[in-house]
């Protein structure tokens, strides 16, 4: 009953095997040449500047979190938009009640001043 | 490729739509109200948002079982009963909240909001006939009862509570949805009724993998009905969480887990019976006796509310044990009758508490019974019907549920609880002493009684039901009977 199984046991020994060897070969082979510029953190070839642990305000969070909320709501409408024509006005009235709901918490957060950068307390 | 869309029947979850539209009600009016002096109409919408609900389900009482959203959710006697409890919960919990709200400094608008959406949440729970569809309220529940927890802000024990609650509640989340992805794995379906056929045929029963989502499923309940080894987030949860939403967590959350779990074990995995039982029996035991045991150590009231609220999970679970019509109808019994006597005993403690938790303790009851008589009495009243002492409906509760355990030939169980009830009897009893029978130490000053219109209609709807459903137990059984008709 899990023969069809088999071909990933084998790719995931494969990969597996492969890691393993590769590491410990250039392990073994390399030359080790330690300078301050290969210790450095990688940032995309940028030169870092301070400690990569550093504060920032609390706010980034609470945007971080709608974007969260609103990007999910973008990839529902997706499947949405796939099966809109056999959904018919059934899904029409579905996805006014969806977005609906979320132009209310929109709204909510707007006026509370979530989504001011300023002074303003949240 | 056409979808089949005559079989939504929006009128099916019609109690959560009315109390979602009344929750964003609280939102819209909250954003454009400005003055504190309007926070109490907020209440007011939140309320009327739960009579409108509780009418759409009371329409539901009686009928045929009518099916909605491709078979996802049901409207039968069954969820008309948990969703009339919840009501009751969350109507409560909204009165007495209101002063408390103003008094706490807590956002108004929110809390009351989020108190709807955890009852939507709930009410989803007992209508649910997928575990997908179960799953959903759960977490329409938990996520909202996560916020409310930590509504305090000034507190750094409501922070913890909320903290706690969710790391806690989120991990045990997990547990149950692994549970749900295993019994899909094993039945091939996650509607209840199909899975409940497939078990029926007997074919799979040993499965392991059947096996294992039906102990991850329990776990996940286990969690929320706060049963033993799944208990420890409970005191400090309790403790920290603002007491309206304390006293709503202990009944609401509980009474929705109950019905999950009914639903669940009792309709569709009732083929693996032998299984759960057992380990229900064990669970049982354990959370009644750590529950007591526990209780009789602590100095806070919260804390020791807690756990007696464990210990009645405990209780209530030798009903699940026992099953047939007179264990799951008893169960049903005490969910309702715990759910009046517990928000009562809360509506006493928030009398008492005063700004910046104080007051909490039990030495701050000494002498308030004779100083506030008509206070000490209703608490009197719900201290004597959680310890289970004849008159009061608490009696009638442990007598149903513990003759159904003896009928099922459960002796031993009933044994160990009896004694347990007996053990719970000390702590209870405690808080009536002090009340009545001491002094409070010289020095200390005297605790200044908290008076709210809303918070003393509270008490009187909650001594009312808790006297007259212990004299007059049959009509509200009878409720109870009828309303498990499906399981049997």
């Amino acid at each position: 009953m899990n023969e069809g199984y088999i071909p990933i046991l084998f790719m995931l020994a494969l990969a597996t095997a492969f890691c393993v060897v590769v590491v410990i070969l250039s392990r073994l082979v390399g030359k080790r040449q330690d300078s301050s510029e290969k210790l450095m953190a990688y940032e995309c070839g940028n030169i870092p500047t301070g400690n990569a642990r550093q504060r920032f305000p609390i706010k980034f969070y609470i945007i971080a979190m709608l974007f969260i909320v609103f990007d999910i709501e973008a990839m529902f409408l997706y499947p949405w938009a796939v099966i809109y024509k056999s959904l018919k006005l059934f899904g029409l009235i579905e996805m006014v009640l969806f977005v609906g709901i979320l132009l209310i918490g929109f709204i909510y957060i707007w006026k509370k001043g979530a989504l001011e950068w300023g002074s303003r307390n949240i | 490729m056409g979808i089949e869309t005559g079989t939504v029947m929006l009128s099916i979850i019609g109690p959560e739509v009315v109390l979602v539209l009344a929750a964003l009600g609280i939102m819209m009016t909250d954003l454009f109200v400005k003055s504190d002096s309007e926070q109490p109409f907020l209440m007011w919408i939140g309320f009327v948002g739960m009579l409108g609900a509780l009418a759409v389900s009371a329409s539901f009482w009686g009928k045929e079982a009518a099916y909605g959203f491709y078979g996802m959710v049901v409207a039968d006697n069954f969820s008309a009963f948990f969703t009339t409890l919840f009501l009751i919960a969350g109507g409560l919990t909204l009165l007495m909240s209101s002063g408390y709200v103003r008094a706490q400094g807590i956002a108004a608008g929110e809390y009351y909001t989020l108190t709807l959406f955890a009852t939507t949440g709930m009410v989803l729970m007992a209508q649910s006939t997928d575990l997908i569809m179960l799953f959903l309220g759960l977490e329409v529940l938990s996520v909202s009862l996560y916020v409310l927890a930590g509504m305090a802000q000034d507190s750094t024990r409501s922070a913890e509570s909320s903290l706690k609650y969710f790391m806690l509640g989120a991990f045990s989340t997990g547990f149950l949805l692994y549970g749900i992805a295993l019994l899909y794995g094993a039945c091939g379906s996650t509607r209840l009724a199909d899975i409940g056929s497939v078990l029926a045929q007997k074919q799979i029963l040993r499965e392991p993998m059947l096996l294992a989502g039906m102990g991850l499923l329990l776990t996940g309940f286990g969690f929320k009905i706060a049963m033993a080894p799944f208990h420890r987030w409970a005191p400090d949860v309790y403790e920290g969480a603002p007491t309206p939403i304390t006293g709503f967590m202990s009944v609401g959350v509980k009474a929705a887990a109950f019905a999950a779990l009914l639903r669940v074990f009792a309709g569709s995995l009732a083929a693996l019976s032998p299984h759960w039982k057992e380990l229900l029996w064990i669970g049982s035991v354990l959370t009644m006796t750590i529950g007591n045991v526990a209780a009789l150590r602590q100095t806070n009231i919260k804390r020791m509310l807690a756990y007696s609220s464990i210990a009645h999970a405990g209780y209530i679970l030798i009903g699940v044990v026992a099953g047939g019509s007179a264990g799951t109808g008893a169960v049903l019994y005490y969910l309702l009758v715990y759910t009046l006597m517990n928000i009562g005993a809360f509506a006493v403690v928030i009398t008492i508490e005063q700004k910046g938790e104080k007051n909490l303790n039990l030495s701050a009851y000494a002498g308030i019974g004779s100083r506030h008589l008509a206070l000490g009495a209703a608490m009197a009243v719900f201290m004597f019907s959680l310890a289970g002492i004849p008159p009061f409906s608490g009696f009638m509760g442990k007598f149903y549920i513990f003759s159904a355990a003896v009928k099922e030939g459960y002796i031993g169980l009933t044994i160990i609880a009896v004694l347990n009830s007996l053990v719970s009897v000390y702590y209870y009893l405690r808080v009536t002493v002090m009340m009545f029978m001491q002094e409070p130490e010289s020095g200390a000053e005297e605790a200044a009684v908290f008076f709210h219109p809303a918070l003393a209609g509270v008490l009187l709807i909650a001594i009312f039901f808790t006297v007259q459903m212990g004299l007059f137990p049959s009509s509200y059984l009878q409720f109870a009977q009828d309303s498990i008709k499906m399981f049997l």
